[in-house]
Formats: C-alpha cells, structure tokens, sequence
C-alpha cells in the first residue's frame, strides 16, 4: 500500500480538480458546432459584463452552459449518492441505478407527468424525491430482512427486479401514449440535450443538502464499515447513521433523475475510483466522488455528442457502455462481496 | 408424518399415478394439476375465438371448426382468430420451458432470460439484420437467433470462473444488457425513420402481426425444441442438486449444462424472432407452475401450460379488455412485475 497522508490526498484532489476543469472547458467547446477556445474565453468572461450577440455566443450562454451545469450537477449526486449506498449496505455492486432508486424516481416521475399532468422540473421534483426515497426503502428493507441480516446478493437481485419492473411499466406507458410522453422520451434515455437553466436551478439546494449530509455521517459510516456491533461499542449512533444515509441517498439519486433522467454506472463506478486513490476512509471518498462524478459524466457527455455527428448519444447511454464492462470486472474479482 | 416403509410406499403409489403408454409414473397432484391447466387453456381459447368485432357464441366456434362448409364463420375463425390464439398457446409454452430451464441452471428463481436478458441480444441481431439487410421475416428471425445465441455465450464466457455461479450470471447478464442497450439506441438512432418504426414495432413485442406463414416454422422448430428438451430434463434435474451431487450421478455437468443452455436459449429466439422480446412470463410461469403441482423442482409440462395459459390470458386482455388494444408484451410486464414483488416479499418473509 501506498503512503496515503492528508497531503498526497490533497494534492490528488487538486488533480481532480484540474481535470475537471479541463472537462468543463471541453464540455463548453465540442459539439455539433466545434467553438474556439479564445472565442469560449472572450464570451465566458465577457458574458459576465455585458452579452455579445455571436453565434458562438448565445450557443455557448443559453444552450452549452446550462448543459455543462447539469452535468456537473448530476454527476456529482450520483457519484456521492454512490458511495453512500455502497457504505451503507456493504455492497462494492451498489449503484443508484443497480438497486432499482433511479428506475422508481423515474417511476414517479413518470406518474406525476403522464397521469397527474405535472408541467417543469419543479413539480415534478418532489415526486423524484419520494419515488427514490420509496424505492430505496423497499429494496432496503426486502434485501435485509433475514437471519443473517442484509445480504449483498439478495439486495442487489431486490433492487434489480424492482428496477426492471418500474422501468419496465414506465416503458410500457411511455408506448400506450407517445404523443403525451413526447417531452419524457428524452429525459428517460438519460440525455443531457436540450434542457435550460430552470431545469437545474430548484434541484441545486436539494443535492447540496444531500452532500452536507453525506460529510456529516462519514465518520459514522467508517465505523459502520467494521460491523454493526462494533460500530454501535465505538459509538456511532447506527439505526440513526442508516437513516440518514437513505435520505440523502434519495435526495441525491432523486435530484440527479429529476435533472438528467435515469442514468446508470456513475454511481457505480466513482467511488471504486475514489477508494482505489484514497483508501477506505468515507470522508475523502465522498470528497473524491463530488469532483470525480462531474468528470465522468461531462466526459461521457462529450463523447455522446461526438460519435453520432452531427446527431447526439445520450449520456446515459455512453456511461452505460463505459460502466458495464467495470460492473463485469468488479463481479469478476476473487472477493467481490463484503468492503 | 412417521410410517413403516411399507405405509411410506403405500402412500407413494397412491399419489402418483403410472402413465398408460409412456409408462412414466407421475405425481398425481401434477396430473390433475396439468389436466386443470389444460382445459382452462382449451376453455379461454374457445372465448378468445369467439370475442372481438364480430361476436361469435361457444356452439358457433366450435361448429366453425369443426365443419367444412366454408362459412364466413369459419373464416373469422380458422384465418383470423386461430393463428393468433395458437401462437400465444406455443409462443407461452415455448417461453416458459425457456425460463424453467434458466431459472433451473441458475438455481434461482429470478435468473429466467427477460432478468439476464438475452432478449436484448436478440433485440440487437433483429436490429442489425433489418438495417442491413432490410425488414423479411426470415432474416429477422435468424439476425435474432443468432444475437441471442452469441449473447448468450458472451455472457456464459464471462460469467465462466471454475463454473458458473447464478449470482455472477446474473449480473453479468446485466452489464452485457447495459452494453446492448446502448448499440440498440445507437443503431435506432442511426437508422431511417422508416426502418427504426419497423424495429420498435418488432420490439414492442406483440403476436397480432404473426399469421399463418410465419406461425408454422416456427411452430415446428419449436417443437423439435421441446422434444429436446424433455430429453434432457433428467440431467436437469440432477444439477439442481448442486455440481458435485450431479456428478456424482454420472452427469457430465458442463455438456448437459451448455446443451440444456442452448436449448433454453433457442426457444425464447425462435419466440422473440416471431413476436418481439415478451416479458416476464418465462419469469412467472415455472414458479407458477412449482406452487400449483408443489412440485420439488421446475415440472417442465406443467410451466409450459401455465405459460401457454398465461400468455393468452395475457392476450386477451391486452386485445379485448383494454381501453386500446396494445402489444401484449405490456401487458405481461405488468402481471408478471406484480408476481415477482409479491415472490420476493415472500421470500424476505420465509426467512423471517
């Protein structure tokens, strides 16, 4: 094992954080529509004083920012929500996406716009919220009970067949009524395409509370990571500590679903990333995760809008293909089960 | 329950019952069992051919059956209705023996094809073929039998470490699908707008399109498959005791393991190549068919009339019931996904 002091660990933050500059800029200046880099600079540091009327310009402000914006955003929900299901349940499969949290935001999301006749981002967000808190909770509760108490494998089959099971009915529906779905079509496939700044900006204070949530319990989580006995002789407050890592994992699934759709595998694989560089401890991983996840996704992102010139693979799509190979190896490895 | 061995064979005898001809001796509870299935399936298909625009009573359809003086009748019957009440019958069929062989292999009553989803690697051989190739039945059929095949073995290969652990398949079978969902969209996204409506209408996975041409190949292709598959249940049975006991028992594991896995593979192809990817039922039917016979293991004849059952059933709704008529493969996803959270609520239960 490497020497892992507070300083390496720093120093490889504030890589990430190069990185994901990097990402950003990338995000702002590729597309169907390649953009200079001097004219990104000039517009992004004019846009602050007064607008240019350029193309490039008005591409950048109203349509490659706002994306860029949800990338991040998303991104970081589902790679912090990530590791926080896989500290809370012990499981190195855990995903948002794998235990079926996604599939029953979007579940919800789905009911709310298609039967209820819920317009915008905003009414709709509570019922991302509670279709993930739901589904979390039914998963969490199917996959537990037991002697043995919660075992890997029963939670991930729970959470798969109730995933295939929503997204299966929000499929159906979606097939029952085009014309009503039209909007839903898009934001199902997990694409980035075509969404302004009012369909980020009301989910921001959730995903934020969700982050604050995630560093308040990391000590907490790391004693959890030794079993719950010695957890509780250690004095961590155990019941409560799980509580809370549910609320925050819903309200980061469920904020991440409610701006980019159902998207898969960042959640997964982030906090593998975050922990083969820093070690098992909860709080660098979390903090690893918030600047790693937008990385990925903007990646992905990137990706998506290159391979179809001049038309677009959805993001979710792209981090898919580059997370199923991952799930592959990691079910693969010797000891896949227990962290 | 404590009895001399001579009681205990006593009371075995009088719950089973030899077969005349084959002279097999079957359980008793899984005869009467199969013979309720069997006449519920007889009773439901002479509804289904007498329901729809033009409403036909029980003596009128089995008179349009039966006699040869080419009424109109007959016609509605014989031409328009048959061919598609006989397909849900064998496409069920064909889909639950698929699932009951999965869900044997994998020992795991979730591990049937819609779960691991080889129906997607079909889903992906059918798209391939239509954009290259262009929209006939055959080449679909055979772009999807071969994509479910070589998924199949994708998946197999990669779950393939000294064996095949259920688990591991599982969810490799979920990553592999992941991987094929997304060429899916890609090709979809690539494609025509005309070639890309034909694929989703394929994948919406409905029987209403499949007539008489298409329904007897694969009716007899089917039919070889199941044969085949009886042929094989004895070793089946033994592996769901586990590698080592079957072994023992003079099993060659891995042989009967991929000829059994083929076998489960090209029934739900030659299916989903007719009908589109119908969900859920090879899931249901063999825990259905299990509960109903209380039987030990999968009874094979048993899950497929269940599926048989279940899949008209499920046609009928989706045909007659409905607001709108709409592919019967939602209505399955929707009976099958509320069957298989009440089966794992049930298991959390057991293990209470």
């Amino acid at each position: 094992m490497r020497p892992r002091t507070a300083s390496t660990r720093l120093l490889g933050l504030v890589a990430a954080l190069v990185l994901l500059s990097v990402a950003v800029v990338a995000s702002i200046a590729i597309g169907s529509r390649d953009i200079p880099l001097d004219v990104v600079w000039s517009t992004l540091s004019g846009g602050l004083s007064g607008r240019s009327a350029s193309t490039d310009a008005i591409v950048i402000l109203d349509s490659r920012l706002p994306r860029t914006a949800i990338a991040i955003a998303a991104g970081l929900a589902l790679g912090v929500s990530g590791a926080l299901i896989q500290a809370v349940t012990r499981n190195p499969l855990a995903d948002p996406g794998i235990l079926g949290v996604t599939s029953g935001s979007a579940f919800a999301v789905a009911i709310a716009v298609g039967v209820l006749g819920v317009t915008g981002v905003q009414g709709y967000l509570w019922f991302a919220f509670g279709g993930a808190l739901l589904a979390t909770v039914v998963v969490y509760l199917i996959g537990s009970v037991g002697r043995e108490g919660s075992s890997p494998v029963r939670l991930t089959l729970t959470g798969v067949a109730l995933g295939a099971v929503l997204s299966g009915i929000v499929s159906a529906m979606l097939l029952a009524d085009p014309a009503g779905f039209s909007a839903m079509r898009a934001w199902e496939s997990g694409s980035l395409e075509g969404r302004g700044w009012d369909g980020v900006l009301p989910v921001l204070p959730f995903i934020v509370a969700g982050c604050v949530i995630a560093f308040v319990i990391a000590r907490a989580l790391n004693a959890i990571a030794l079993g719950d006995d010695l957890a509780a002789s250690l004095g961590a407050r155990v019941g409560l500590t799980r509580a809370l890592a549910i609320v925050a994992v819903s309200l980061l699934a469920g904020g991440a679903t409610a701006i980019a759709g159902p998207i898969a595998f960042v959640g997964l694989m982030i906090p593998h990333v975050a922990r083969w560089i820093v070690g098992p401890d909860q709080r660098w991983i979390v903090a690893y995760s918030i600047v790693l996840g937008p990385v990925l996704l903007l990646v992905a992102d990137v990706v998506g809008r290159i391979v179809l010139r001049p038309g677009e693979l959805p993001a979710g799509i792209v981090t898919a293909c580059i997370g199923a190979p991952v799930l592959i190896v990691l079910v693969r490895r010797q000891k896949a089960f227990g962290l | 329950m404590i009895g001399t061995s001579a009681g205990v064979r006593a009371r075995v005898q009088s719950a089973t019952v030899r077969l005349p001809l084959v002279g097999v001796r079957v359980p008793r509870r899984q005869l009467l069992a199969g013979a309720v299935l069997a006449l519920a399936i007889v009773l439901l298909a002479v509804v289904a051919l007498g329901t729809g625009d033009y409403p036909l009573s029980v003596p009128e359809v089995v008179s349009a059956l039966f006699a040869t003086d080419g009424r109109f009748e007959q016609t509605i019957v014989l031409e328009w209705r048959l061919p598609r009440v006989l397909v849900a019958i064998v496409f069920g069929a064909a889909l639950a023996l698929s699932g009951a062989v999965f869900q044997s292999l994998t020992r795991n009553p979730l591990g049937s094809p819609d779960i691991i989803g080889f129906a997607t690697g079909s889903y992906t051989g059918a798209l391939i073929v239509i954009t290259l190739v262009g929209d006939s039945y055959f080449s679909t059929a055979g772009g999807a039998i071969v994509g479910g095949l070589l998924s199949a073995v994708v998946v197999y290969l990669l779950a393939y470490r000294r064996g095949v652990q259920g688990f591991r398949l599982i969810i490799v079978g979920i990553a592999v699908t992941a991987i094929l969902h997304a060429v899916n969209t890609w090709l979809l996204l690539r494609a025509q707008v005309e070639v890309a409506m034909a694929a989703s209408i394929w994948g919406a996975g409905s029987i209403s399109l499949v007539g008489w041409d298409q329904a007897v190949p694969a009716f007899a292709v089917l039919a070889v498959l199941a044969v085949v598959l009886l042929a094989l249940g004895g070793g089946m049975r033994q592996l769901e005791l586990g590698d080592d006991a079957a072994r023992a028992h003079g099993v060659r594991v891995e042989v009967s393991r991929l000829s059994l896995l083929v076998v489960g593979v090209a029934l739900i192809a030659v299916v989903t190549a007719s009908a589109g990817p119908i969900a859920f039922v090879a899931l249901a039917a063999p825990q259905i068919a299990r509960r109903v016979t209380r039987s030990a293991g999968l009874p094979l004849v048993a899950s497929a009339l269940t599926g048989a059952l279940l899949l008209l059933a499920a046609d009928f709704v989706a045909q007659h019931l409905l607001p709108s008529a709409v592919p019967v493969g939602m209505v399955t996803v929707v009976i099958g996904g509320l069957y298989l959270i009440g089966l794992l609520i049930g298991q959390a239960r057991k293990q209470q």
